[in-house]
């Protein structure tokens, strides 16, 4: 453990090809905070989540997580990921295998837990996300926002030090996104540390303590959550917010 | 119908499908272990094992396979001194094997190739996530389902390889064709009539094996 915050993100730069992605963004989440990032589509926000544990490479500017620069590569990096838990806009559930399997499959391949003990664990977290009678089944027999609810058990299994939700709501039916933003509020409650992009004003509003807005990859502004949607301070946000609010 | 009402014509009929049928069955194994390890390089991130990967895809699938074979005996056994036996038929067919499993190993891997293509990005992504390495990401996730898409292309490649283990007649080795062509040379008068036979039983023997493997397929098929 050390003292500076858990996530550190340092002037980073990334290009695809010719597109500027991430311009100089500057970013730190302390321990337990839930950062919530929103901003139109194809600002960078779901990139620079994917950063952090290094499934997008940067160009420059430097990534620290819990005091050490993130590995580059190898057994490492591996670890690093294992630390931190990645919610997918898609699920990405493992389709051939139980739901109960996937999310045992972390604790006893990457930390080579006895199956005993990932398989009780598994259960408590399917319990707590409100699927554990669903264990058996194979992820296509269950809806959508059962589906990643049990990815946020599965990332949850690994004990991470923070969870990443990258669009977690947004290929969801209207119906069910109550359901995984409940899991996401009560996680946050807990303590956990989290990063959200998500377009959900209301998650925002409420279980974050600090909201991120991006704009064509530069981190445009920061606050709170009540200042930034009552005094959103750059015309980008307020024009974002006029957008997303008016209905 | 007399030629085969002959015991030791029979015989030579049972010996000759006896023989594809051991060819088929190592190779098939071997081609197997080769195509996947072969895919795993292709598919790998170091850049030395995806270049041994695509060449040797390159190098065999495009030779014809009655030249592998023949450079088997040839090059591998008569040049070079590689030996498997004192006894030269079961030292030719072991060189068959080597063969034709380097051969079709070419095809297998090409197959469990484009099945990995068929497995979406987010399932090696949320691996990663969970931090599996590369290997236990190829061996957990990834190939279980490329291996589940591709069935009916490896019983494809089953079927070929039954009818390409003839060549190894090239060798001396005495599988079907070889049995036939003995046969027909000792009964010209029946020719027709011997090759209907050989080629019936081809068939007899490779169509339950095409239903078996779409049935499978099938009954594999990963559901999204």
């Amino acid at each position: 453990m050390s003292d500076e915050p858990l996530i550190v993100l340092d002037s980073v730069n990334k290009w695809f090809g010719e597109l500027h992605v991430l311009r100089d963004v500057n970013l730190t989440v302390e321990r337990g905070e839930v950062v919530v990032v929103v901003g139109p589509s194809g600002s960078g926000k779901s990139t620079l989540c994917r950063t952090i544990n290094r499934l997008e490479t940067i160009n420059s500017g430097t990534i620290r997580f819990d005091g050490r620069d993130l590995p580059a590569e190898g057994r490492a990096l591996a670890r690093l990921r294992s630390e931190v838990g990645m919610v997918f806009q898609s699920f990405n559930l493992f389709a051939h295998m139980s739901v109960l399997d996937n999310v045992m499959l972390g604790p006893v391949k990457v930390r080579s837990e006895s199956r005993t003990a990932a398989r009780d664990r598994a259960l408590q977290l399917l319990d707590r996300v409100g699927i554990a009678d669903q264990a058996g089944k194979l992820p296509v027999q269950l809806s959508g926002g059962q589906q990643q609810r049990a990815a946020i058990a599965r990332a949850l299994a690994m004990q991470p030090k923070a969870m990443l939700f990258d669009e977690p709501t947004s290929a969801l039916d209207p119906e069910m996104v109550g359901e995984v933003l409940d899991v996401m509020t009560s996680l946050a409650r807990d303590g956990m540390t989290m990063i959200v992009v998500t377009h959900e004003m209301g998650f925002a509003r409420h279980a974050a303590h600090r909201v991120a807005f991006m704009a064509d990859g530069q981190l445009v502004e920061q606050a709170a959550p009540a200042e930034f949607f009552a005094n959103p301070r750059s015309d980008r946000a307020r024009e974002f917010l006029s957008k997303v609010l008016q209905h | 119908m007399d030629v085969f009402s002959d015991p030791v014509n029979r015989q030579a009929f049972l010996d000759g499908f006896a023989m594809i049928l051991k060819l088929t069955a190592a190779s098939a194994l071997l081609s197997l272990a080769l195509g996947l390890l072969l895919a795993a390089c292709r598919v790998s991130p170091v850049p030395v094992l995806r270049a041994v990967g695509a060449g040797w895809v390159h190098l065999f699938r495009n030779t014809p396979l009655t030249l592998i074979i023949t450079f088997c005996f040839f090059g591998l056994y008569s040049a070079m001194g590689v030996k498997f036996s004192d006894d030269i038929a079961v030292n030719n067919y072991w060189l068959a094997v080597v063969g034709l499993s380097a051969y079709t190993a070419a095809f297998v891997c090409e197959a469990i190739r484009s099945g990995i293509n068929t497995v979406p990005i987010g399932q090696a992504e949320a691996a990663r996530a969970l931090g599996l390495t590369f290997s236990q990401n190829l061996r957990l996730i990834i190939l279980p389902q490329a291996m589940r898409s591709v069935v009916a292309p490896l019983g494809s490649i089953l079927i070929a390889l039954t009818k390409n283990a003839t060549i190894a007649g090239v060798i001396g080795v005495m599988e079907a064709s070889s049995q036939m062509k003995q046969l027909i040379n000792d009964n010209g008068d029946a020719a027709v009539e011997i090759f209907a036979v050989f080629a019936l039983a081809f068939v007899v023997l490779l169509v339950p094996v095409g239903y078996g493997f779409s049935a499978l397929a099938n009954r594999l098929v990963v559901r999204r």
